[in-house]
């Protein structure tokens, strides 16, 4: 809340008074917002559901049979297990990157939401949007520093987790 | 003579008049519904300029020389420049001055700035302080998005309350001769915040300052919205003009018959924009170009217009902040 809604007490004698005119118009401003809120959710369109849903699975899908497609492949190849997940995950990290660079990726996004986020692609898509976004500002201060400024706190967080379960692991053994 | 009225209002003697307008668009706008009343449209967002924010100062800088071209004066009879925009510091404004050399005062009052620049103008006009002023407002869609939201190529989804920037901007010619529509009155708003957060719905958290600004406006100058043949708000968009004409009824009056918002004139439903246009130039690309020609046309004659300002800054909603909202408004009516 904004100091205004506080109203700090300028005339000092009249303190109870004021404290109890404040308070009442604290309540009135909350009981105003409650009732504009609910009028506005009776006029806002609702999102598409099912029809994001569905792309979502769809796109989400197709993401994944193509890791799971280029991870066979390097198996195939004769790559271990782990290392072939990891050579598909370079591959789609690119392909991420690459959309994004020649404009695709934004308008995939724009329609399968969640299904073109969580992949791993979508990781790629946040680290080079930003990266092409802010060149004009300089390698140093527009690319260095805004590259990570959507990735930066999955990066952040993702450590945090690893860490704790990796206390976790070494604590129960 | 004091020429305050009301609470909120002015009312001019000598009304100021509007004698020329011009403005420009980006691509998207100009194949959307108005096709036909814009200057220029440019090919790309960038028009061969090196950055979106040097576009967006092309854009202004273009606006406010066209519109004094039209005019057959030139740049040496202009008094004083009322402009502004969204991004930081008025950046695209002010290099856009920095070529045009005229006394210059920036403006921030989001995308209210095209018409508080109008206010100003006519209160220094009638005051008898300058001849000849140009307020101008532009916005630019990729210019707008880096800063308040995310980078363009980021794949992400907008809610269908969302409205999109428009990359444009106008100018308006505002002198105490010639020939055109006059500024009769204006009302100054006052900031209105009913308690919406989601930067995504800035039509719902504006209504309430346009709301608030048109019931002042007809108390102060005592009259009702049948005056008016038009009254037009700046970029609510579909949410923010239904809540509009919704909250007005519950005040008893009714405008739902001759009440449009610009934000829902700028683009077809089929280009993806949801729930309509925002940014500085919604009201200034629509009203430099359409409402202008339907006035000189005299298929206008009487209108009430608004610019609707949702001015949060990154900052605030990342530190959870509501939205504070204004509206300023100015009749405009044919002699």
């Amino acid at each position: 809340m904004h100091c205004s809604s506080k109203n700090y007490n300028f005339a000092k004698g009249d303190n109870m008074s004021n404290e109890m005119n404040n308070k009442q118009q604290e309540v009135k401003e909350k009981m105003q917002q409650q009732k504009y809120q609910s009028k506005v959710d009776n006029v806002t369109p609702k999102p598409p559901l099912l029809k994001n849903i569905c792309w979502a699975f769809v796109v989400g899908g197709l993401i994944c049979t193509l890791g799971q497609l280029v991870t066979d492949y390097f198996s195939g190849l004769g790559l271990p297990k782990k290392e072939a997940s990891a050579c598909a995950t370079a591959v789609l990290v690119f392909l991420g990157a690459f959309f994004t660079g020649i404009g695709v990726y934004d308008d995939l996004g724009k329609r399968a939401g969640a299904g073109s986020i969580v992949p791993i692609t979508g990781f790629a898509n946040s680290i080079v949007a930003p990266a092409m976004e802010f060149k004009r500002e300089g390698y140093v201060f527009g690319i260095g520093a805004k590259m990570f400024v959507i990735a930066g706190p999955v990066l952040v967080y993702g450590m945090v987790t690893a860490f704790i379960i990796g206390l976790i692991y070494w604590i129960r053994q | 003579m004091n020429k305050k009225q009301g609470m909120q209002s002015v009312v001019f003697t000598n009304p100021p008049i509007i004698t020329s307008t011009a403005n420009i668009v980006g691509p998207m706008e100009g194949k959307g519904l108005l096709q036909g009343y814009f200057d220029y449209i440019m090919p790309d967002n960038l028009n061969g300029l090196a950055s979106w924010e040097q576009c967006e100062s092309y854009l202004m800088e273009y606006a406010i020389k066209k519109a004094i071209e039209k005019e057959n004066s030139t740049m040496e009879e202009v008094d004083c420049v009322f402009a502004g925009d969204l991004l930081n510091q008025l950046m695209s404004t002010h290099f856009a001055m920095k070529n045009l050399k005229r006394p210059f005062l920036g403006l921030y009052g989001a995308c209210s700035t095209m018409v508080e620049g109008m206010l100003l103008s006519a209160i220094l006009l009638d005051g008898g302080f300058f001849n000849k002023i140009v307020a101008a407002a532009s916005s630019h869609h990729d210019a707008a998005e880096r800063q308040y939201r995310f980078p363009s190529e980021m794949g992400v989804q907008r809610p269908p309350v969302a409205q999109w920037t428009v990359t444009g901007s106008g100018a308006v010619v505002v002198s105490t001769l010639g020939s055109g529509p006059r500024i009769t009155t204006g009302t100054i708003g006052k900031i209105v915040d009913y308690g919406i957060k989601d930067p995504n719905a800035m039509g719902p958290a504006m209504a309430p300052a346009a709301v608030d600004t048109i019931w002042q406006h007809f108390q102060d100058i005592g009259r009702t919205p049948a005056y008016y043949d038009m009254i037009f708000t700046g970029d609510l968009g579909s949410v923010g003009r239904d809540l509009v004409i919704q909250l007005l009824q519950e005040k008893g009056v009714d405008i739902s018959t001759n009440y449009q918002d610009c934000g829902c004139m700028v683009y077809k439903e089929n280009q993806d924009a949801h729930a309509g246009a925002s940014g500085c130039a919604s009201s200034a690309i629509v009203l430099c170009g359409y409402i202008y020609k339907r006035l000189l046309q005299d298929k206008l004659k009487k209108i009430l217009f608004l610019g609707t300002g949702s001015l949060h800054s990154t900052t605030s909603y990342q530190q959870k902040e509501s939205i504070p909202c204004i509206a300023h408004a100015v009749s405009i009516e044919m002699p």
